[in-house]
């Protein structure tokens, strides 16, 4: 009966108090004595649309909302992402003793400004930035993640090309960028909205990733630079930079034109440089101006953390960075976001430092070393054509379709082996080859062979089962899957329903990886 | 049964070492034992062999020893506190990736949670379907600024497009004191910024010069709510009045973004009749920072759409990830789960009178904080109190003294107070100003403490000649640890303070330095 005078006073009006829960649970369990599942808040729905009016206890906030994620799937089993899902013991800590701390706050965290800062230089040199008289005039930044990066990647070639174009009084109202129909929405997205035409090289049977003939004959006086990617979306393959660099000289010399390279090495960028010293895609190459990787895929951070790097402040106009004063002091920015927490930065650094080069080699090698196992053991039981490159040529990723005709696709192996707990996406393949369905899982740090084993015993299984399936029973597990699966019911609740941006749905059907 | 042993030699002992069998490296001695904690800590290149882990952790911890203690920043809005069991949570779902709706299905579900008790919180219109506001979480408010300035240029494009009018020169009507994201949104989406300078007499952006700026070629006003330097909350309900009887007039379509980083959190709380939010039928986006007065560690922002029509569908990417589709508009794609639970933490836990109890708190403190500062006649106080502005004080020295602002903060940073020094928005460049933000860890008792020791820092100055004053300046600028950072990349600052921008204009460095408050 006191806290229920309290309400009144505190507030001013009157909170409605539900009589019948008053009998239940008594007017005071907001002592940590009630155990967490007597208590009101258990008994309750969980708040949905509205602030709640009244405080709850925080050990209660904390198990019920942990008890809702209980639902969310294991990230080990998660074959779809690059994303990192297992990091050491100190460096778990090292994140949450940081996470309080803000990355731009300059004046404030000098040293996580300057190990982010340390960062960027073992990256650049691990991509051969070019050194003058001892120094490196290469600058970079850290990122989110590698769809910031790309954007301000997009961002500097853009004002480049305005410049220089400005500068001889031609028009800069038409850029475009040329780039692999295989490349990653991020790259739709920053030519979307930074107002720039996508040229999209289609890929083919015989070349599943971007042609770098094709790509250099779509270059023009109005392209603001040429993607590359170390490691296609796809299947993993790492698209032939050296080629595209010659080709792209030979036309820039003939034509007059000066046109650089992109490379998005988001996912192999802490992949090649271990496996593949000698392959050549970075800034060995001259027609190179800039890179994105992302720290939060074999960089084996936690998500949130990517790099953009360039090769000299040449390729990155001064008119974008910005001048921020702060406690008088002058800091260059290039950013899209400002404040973030520093834990990623600091846990990259942590990997880096502990890894070395010795370290990383030995877990890309175990990586490599579990794809090709499993590529092989595919090929070999005759039921799986392989599409992704082998022996260290591509991302340690096996991209894989159906060898024989079935009255079932690939999709209906994913959901079927999804029902072990195994989240192994189907995809169509890029535009030009849209007809082309596949199967793709990613070899990250925590598959070990012995996990690999379980997932072919697995994926044995499910071929199994399906063969047993007759077609209309599968049919209606499909039409099951799409009216009331748990994503399909979520959506009702949604705000953007699916069918609210229906008529993008076709144009803008990309395939995302992450 | 004795064996008979060898006394290894030296020679032999070397040969082992070399080949790595008994390096002393494997003897797990204590950390501060082994040899890297004699070497330099790699700088610049990836180390060739491994590291322990234990060793690593410890090196870096050290490293960041070096860092400030976020709990006496008094510059910074960010959350430098949350509860444990909100740390826990988020340390728990360190390795989820946001974006993975398909397989974090709940994460997912709690971030559309939190957009509709933000979106109610901002009195989003609720009354049919059609019209159901949309959000989404970011990174923090800079990504939700580009986003929402995203979005009004692309709608100002299509109305345009629409009537075959040409629509090259868009532009956007701010507060020349606005945050550093604004000048970064217009200058990369290549936007005409226009200015409203702020007078002697108000710190703020005036409505009417404000209106009087719009043109056919505007695609929208930004408001702020708790201004940078002085934490006013502007007059958005007369902005919206005057906004409406333009539009009467000439019909133009242009809407008010209201950008809440720092007061969307507060003002509903503390002053709920202030009318400043999705009430106002021109109010069409607001953004607000979860982890400013969101309660909630740095990195998780908000942006809010009144209803889908403001939010152009061609910006709208829809993703294909395991069959199932997914709408997204982000300029980040993977990022983490934490920031997002953590927030929805937040907002189940405190509840309204949560937020408010601490809001008044603060307030309050902020308030004593003025009073006590004004009682000692040395200070003229700029922010207002009362609730009428954030639980911020902004305040400069009055009378001409021999030392200025900033000696003043470089003074108090030497007991470990960071209390920043800014001067004013372009136009205003000569007034200078000290700012505490009073967060939820600034508690009474160290307010206190704060007091003390600015008493002390005054006396202390007082005792300096000029000339002394001067000596303490040059040594700051030269050798402080932050000069190391300055402009890493040695851009050059043209010394005439001007660039030649995209257009081949000239544009003032200024504008740049518009200040970076977070």
């Amino acid at each position: 009966m006191v806290l229920l005078s309290l309400r009144v006073q505190e507030n001013g009006d009157e909170v409605p108090v539900d009589e019948k829960e008053v009998e239940t649970y008594g007017t005071i369990d907001y002592s940590t004595a009630v155990p967490i599942y007597g208590s009101r808040w258990s008994g309750r729905e969980l708040p949905k649309n509205k602030i709640p009016e009244r405080e709850a206890p925080p050990h209660v906030v904390k198990h019920l909302i942990k008890d809702e994620l209980a639902l969310d799937g294991n990230p080990a089993l998660n074959l779809a992402s690059f994303v990192t899902t297992y990091m050491e013991g100190e460096a778990r800590d090292l994140l949450a003793q940081t996470a309080s701390v803000n990355l731009v706050d300059l004046e404030v965290y000098p040293q996580s400004a300057e190990i982010s800062a340390r960062c960027v230089n073992m990256i650049a040199n691990l991509y051969h930035a070019p050194a003058e008289k001892g120094d490196h005039p290469a600058i970079g930044t850290s990122t989110i993640g590698s769809s910031e990066a790309v954007m301000l990647c997009v961002l500097a070639l853009k004002r480049r090309w305005q410049f220089a174009r400005k500068e001889k009084g031609l028009p800069i109202d038409k850029p475009n960028l040329v780039m692999g129909a295989n490349a990653q929405v991020c790259w739709h997205k920053a030519v979307r909205y930074l107002e720039i035409e996508g040229r999209e090289v289609n890929v083919t049977e015989e070349c599943l990733y971007m042609d770098p003939k094709k790509a250099v004959e779509m270059v023009d006086e109005n392209t603001i630079g040429v993607v590359a990617i170390l490691g296609s979306t796809f299947t993993g393959h790492y698209e032939d930079v050296k080629t595209l660099d010659k080709l792209l000289e030979a036309k820039c010399k003939k034509t007059g034109l000066d046109v650089g390279i992109h490379v998005d090495a988001a996912s192999g960028g802490f992949v090649a440089p271990f496996i593949n010293p000698d392959l050549e895609w970075d800034f060995r190459l001259k027609r190179v101006i800039s890179i994105n990787v992302s720290g939060h895929k074999y960089g084996l951070v936690y998500p949130g953390v990517g790099w953009a790097i360039w090769r000299s402040k040449e390729y990155l106009p001064e008119d974008l960075i910005f001048w921020v004063n702060y406690l008088g002091t002058d800091q260059a920015s290039f950013t899209l976001n400002f404040s973030k927490g520093s834990s990623s930065v600091i846990a990259q650094y942590y990997n880096l430092l502990r890894f070395g080069r010795a370290g990383y080699t030995r877990v890309m090698s175990n990586l490599i070393h579990i794809s090709d196992y499993i590529a092989d053991q595919l090929v070999k039981s005759d039921q799986f054509i392989l599409m992704s490159a082998t022996g260290g040529q591509g991302l340690p990723l096996i991209a894989f379709r159906l060898k024989h005709e079935k009255h079932y696709d690939e999709y209906d192996v994913a959901s079927k082996i999804r029902e072990r707990g195994w989240v192994l996406p189907a995809y169509t393949m890029a535009p030009g080859l849209e007809h082309v369905k596949m199967l793709r899982a990613v070899v990250r740090e925590d598959m070990s062979k012995n996990r690999a084993d379980i997932l072919l015993r697995d994926l044995q299984a499910a071929l199994e089962s399906l063969e047993k399936t007759d077609k209309a029973l599968l049919q209606h597990t499909r039409d099951q899957h799409k009216s009331v699966g748990h994503k399909a019911l979520a959506k009702r609740g949604h705000h953007v329903t699916p069918e609210t941006y229906n008529s993008q749905r076709k144009k803008l059907k990309r395939t995302q990886a992450c | 049964m004795v064996f008979l042993s060898n006394a290894v030699s030296q020679a032999r002992i070397d040969e082992t070492n070399v080949n790595g069998e008994h390096h002393h490296d494997n003897v797990s001695t204590t950390v501060y034992g082994t040899r890297w904690v004699a070497e330099d800590i790699p700088r610049y290149d990836l180390p060739e062999g491994e590291m322990p882990s234990n060793v690593a952790y410890r090196l870096i911890k050290d490293d960041l020893a070096l860092d400030g203690n976020p709990a006496l920043n008094l510059a910074t809005f960010v959350t430098t506190y949350m509860e444990e069991e909100a740390e826990r949570l988020m340390a728990e779902n360190l390795t989820k990736n946001f974006i993975d709706h398909e397989e974090y299905a709940s994460s997912a579900e709690i971030c559309n949670r939190c957009v509709n008790m933000i979106a109610r919180l901002f009195n989003a219109p609720m009354h049919d379907a059609s019209s159901e506001a949309l959000g989404c979480s970011t990174v923090g408010s800079s990504e939700a600024i580009i986003l929402c300035t995203l979005a009004m240029k692309r709608r100002w494009q299509l109305a345009r497009k629409a009537k075959g009018l040409p629509t090259d020169k868009p532009n956007l009507v701010l507060s020349s004191a606005m945050q550093v994201a604004w000048h970064k949104a217009c200058r990369y989406l290549e936007i005409e910024s226009r200015e409203v300078p702020c007078t002697g007499d108000v710190y703020y952006m005036d409505a009417e010069k404000a209106v009087e700026a719009v043109d056919e070629n505007t695609i929208g006003i930004c408001a702020i709510l708790g201004t940078t330097y002085t934490g006013h909350y502007e007059d958005v309900k007369k902005m919206n009045d005057l906004l409406e009887a333009k539009v009467a007039k000439t019909d133009y379509d242009v809407g008010i973004h209201v950008d809440a980083a720092s007061g969307g959190f507060v003002a509903p709380f503390v002053v709920p009749e202030l009318e400043w939010d999705f009430r106002l039928p021109r109010v069409v986006s607001i953004n607000v920072s979860g982890h400013k007065y969101g309660l909630t560690y740095a990195g998780i922002g908000w942006a809010i759409w009144r209803s889908p029509e403001y939010l152009p569908k061609d910006l709208i990417f829809n993703i294909n990830y395991l069959g199932s589709e997914q709408a997204s508009f982000t300029l980040n794609f993977s990022k983490g789960a934490a920031h997002v639970i953590a927030q929805y933490y937040v907002l189940i836990r405190l509840g309204r009178s949560g937020f408010t109890k601490i809001m008044t708190n603060l307030t309050r403190t902020a308030d004593h904080l003025a009073e006590c500062l004004r009682a000692t006649g040395r200070f003229e106080i700029l922010s207002q109190g009362n609730g009428n502005g954030l639980p911020l004080v902004a305040f400069s020295l009055k009378g001409d003294m021999h030392y200025d602002e900033f000696d003043f903060a470089a003074k108090l940073r030497e007991r470990g107070w960071i209390v920043p020094a800014y001067t004013m928005a372009p136009d205003l460049e000569t007034k200078k100003l000290l700012r505490v933000v009073v967060r939820e860890d600034f508690s009474r008792s160290r307010c206190e403490l704060l007091l003390r020791d600015m008493i002390a820092a005054l006396k202390a100055l007082d005792t300096l000649d000029a000339k002394a004053v001067e000596a303490h300046r040059a040594v700051k600028d030269e050798h402080s640890h932050s000069s190391l950072h300055k402009n890493p990349a040695q851009y050059t600052i043209p010394e005439n303070g001007h660039v030649l921008n995209a257009e081949g204009e000239v544009q003032n460095l200024d504008v740049k330095q518009a200040p970076g408050i977070c």
